[in-house]
């Protein structure tokens, strides 16, 4: 397809565009986190690093933070493992109700946040009687992180060769052996990414975890969201946000430089399809 | 990746080196067993994470049904198991319920189609038109701050629309006010947050389309356009849809930009959580939470043909 030299400049100018509208609210709290004036403003009055001493004396924000990475470790370690044995089950294996198990391990994502709130809530508190805690927040983070290392593992197992895991039968290796030596290998990057990907995803959530928590425990997300209607804590949420725009972005970045490998496959594999003209 | 193979290289069976009679190899019983029992190993992949979901999620979502036909005693505030269909009858019959569903399927639609116009063109540029070089940087550029915190995002929107904020002194040399704290808002904000779910499926769904395909079809005298609608649109829609599903329940459950942003704004969303936490009343709560079920699930249901839940 050959597009005209303005169709490109129009493209690429709505791209720009895209960007700046991507950017400006983003560096606008960035800003806003050395506003001297408490209302925002806008063009900002003065300068001030007030909110940034006051950001890192506040224990409110370290305890949220700590509580964030407890449940974020836990359930993406949790999700890891289920969500490669479910995409091991349903890539290598062909029976009967897989398109139900497909269906079913997708409805998390699929259904709104606060579905998967209020039902885990319920279950919880009417029905089980179990009071909400750090764990019932786990459970249900590590249901939806399962989804995204499930996405990731099933689309690097499509374009793995299962010829391989049988040669290291015929070779004599054991199963553990095969996948230790074979599978898991080529899975790495793929973990890690849906790895790094479920954290990102359970450190940022706010919805079902609002359903879930107890009374007593604070994430990250929760400490914010109580503290951004308070006209004292807003400038100090500013610097949180800040703080949290730059942690988010090595995860995404790594994720992004990780999954780039497939990138390589891809050309791999248009270039086997060059070679053998059939399908 | 370190192992690759080359389908149609045979080793060559002379130069393998090594005895004429293998020794059999030392396998652990566990493995030996489940080597000969596919599916007992079938079982053991599966027991662990089809179990999760079952006992974790469909027994939460199949209780949450039961409880949206319970009542919540009035005197001690508990819920009671006592049978009726009031709830469900209250949201779908109460005008109050009605338009608030509407109002939030009006809302959900509107972040979809905007983040579909704005998706298609961005993920084909980056896709099709960029040099290779760009790619790379324009794919991190557009989707890393996007990943970021979906608080900090929905905050940052509050900062831009705030009375005397930014977009408001942007606005008053052209003539062009701020929306405040209102549903347009609502959805403004909305749009920006959930772009990156609509532009991801989108833009490894043309990084799918063949560019031999789109140069053939360039040969055969289509313009771009036509090329785009008969031969890309085809390949795309599944991705598209993909992306919609996100788009279209992300914010048909939201209730926080609707807090941070929308006023007075009402939603689906606030609901449920009044009815959780306020009022105390989750057999209403969950009756309300059938809606945004019921809704998904239609949509899935007619869109599971196009392949589209393979792209989530």
């Amino acid at each position: 397809m050959r597009l005209s030299k303005s169709a490109k400049s129009i493209l690429g100018t709505i791209t720009g565009l895209v960007l700046l509208f991507i950017y400006a609210p983003l560096l606008l709290v960035v800003v806003n986190s050395f506003n001297a004036d408490r209302t925002f403003g806008w063009p900002p009055k003065g300068f001030t690093l007030e909110w940034w001493g006051r950001a890192f004396e506040s224990t409110g924000v370290r305890e949220a933070i700590v509580t964030s990475l407890w449940v974020a470790v836990v359930s993406t370690v949790i999700s890891l493992v289920l969500g490669t044995l479910l995409s091991l089950a349903l890539q290598r294996y062909k029976f009967f109700g897989r398109e139900v198990v497909n269906l079913l391990v997708i409805l998390p994502i699929a259904l709104p946040g606060i579905v998967t709130g209020i039902a885990l809530n319920n279950m919880f508190t009417t029905i089980l009687g179990v009071p909400l805690s750090m764990w019932t927040v786990i459970i249900a983070h590590a249901t939806f992180c399962m989804v995204t290392v499930f996405n990731n593992v099933i689309a690097r197992l499509r374009r793995t060769n299962a010829r391989l895991e049988e040669a290291s039968a015929d070779l004599g290796a054991g199963l553990f052996t095969t996948f230790w030596l074979v599978t898991f290998p080529q899975l790495r990057s793929a973990l890690l990414a849906g790895g790094l990907l479920a954290f990102a995803l359970s450190f940022d959530e706010i919805i079902v975890t609002t359903f879930t928590i107890g009374a007593g425990d604070t994430t990250l997300p929760i400490w914010i969201l109580q503290n951004l209607f308070r006209p004292n804590q807003a400038p100090v949420v500013n610097v949180v946000a800040v703080v949290l725009i730059v942690i988010s972005i090595v995860p995404i970045w790594l994720a992004q430089r990780l999954s780039a490998d497939s990138v390589g496959a891809t050309t791999g594999r248009k270039a086997a399809k060059a070679v053998v003209p059939a399908a | 990746m370190s192992l690759q193979t080359h389908p149609g290289t045979k080793p060559d069976p002379g130069t393998l080196p090594g005895p004429a009679v293998v020794p059999r190899a030392k396998k652990n019983t566990l493995s030996a067993f489940l080597s000969r029992a596919p599916r007992i190993r079938l079982a053991g992949l599966l027991t662990a994470p089809a179990g999760w979901l079952i006992l974790v999620y469909v027994a939460a979502l199949a209780a949450l049904l039961i409880t949206a036909l319970w009542t919540v005693d009035t005197f001690t505030g508990k819920v009671s198991t006592t049978w009726t269909l009031d709830n469900i009858t209250q949201v779908l019959t109460d005008p109050v319920y009605q338009i608030i569903t509407l109002r939030t399927i009006w809302i959900a639609l509107a972040v979809t189609v905007i983040d579909m116009v704005i998706a298609i063109p961005i993920a084909f540029f980056i896709a099709k038109v960029a040099t290779a070089h760009w790619q790379k940087i324009l794919v991190i550029a557009v989707l890393m701050p996007l990943w970021a915190s979906y608080l900090v995002k929905a905050y940052a929107w509050r900062n831009v629309l705030a009375d005397g904020g930014l977009l408001e002194w942007l606005g008053a040399p052209v003539g062009v006010s701020s929306p405040g704290y209102s549903e347009t808002a609502v959805i403004l904000t909305l749009a920006y947050i959930w772009l990156p779910y609509m532009i991801l499926p989108i833009h490894a769904g043309f990084e799918k389309v063949p560019d031999s395909l789109l140069e053939a079809s360039s040969d055969l005298g289509a313009k771009p356009l036509k090329t785009m609608r008969l031969v890309m649109l085809p390949i795309l829609v599944p991705s598209i849809i993909a992306g919609t599903i996100f788009t279209f329940s992300l914010s048909l459950g939201d209730y926080i930009t609707a807090q941070i942003v929308g006023g007075k704004t009402q939603m689906l969303g606030t609901v449920v959580y009044a009815n959780v936490g306020a009022a105390n009343n989750l057999p209403f709560a969950s009756a309300v939470s059938l809606i945004p079920i019921v809704i998904i699930m239609v949509y899935l249901f007619v869109v599971r043909r196009t392949g589209a839940l393979n792209n989530l």
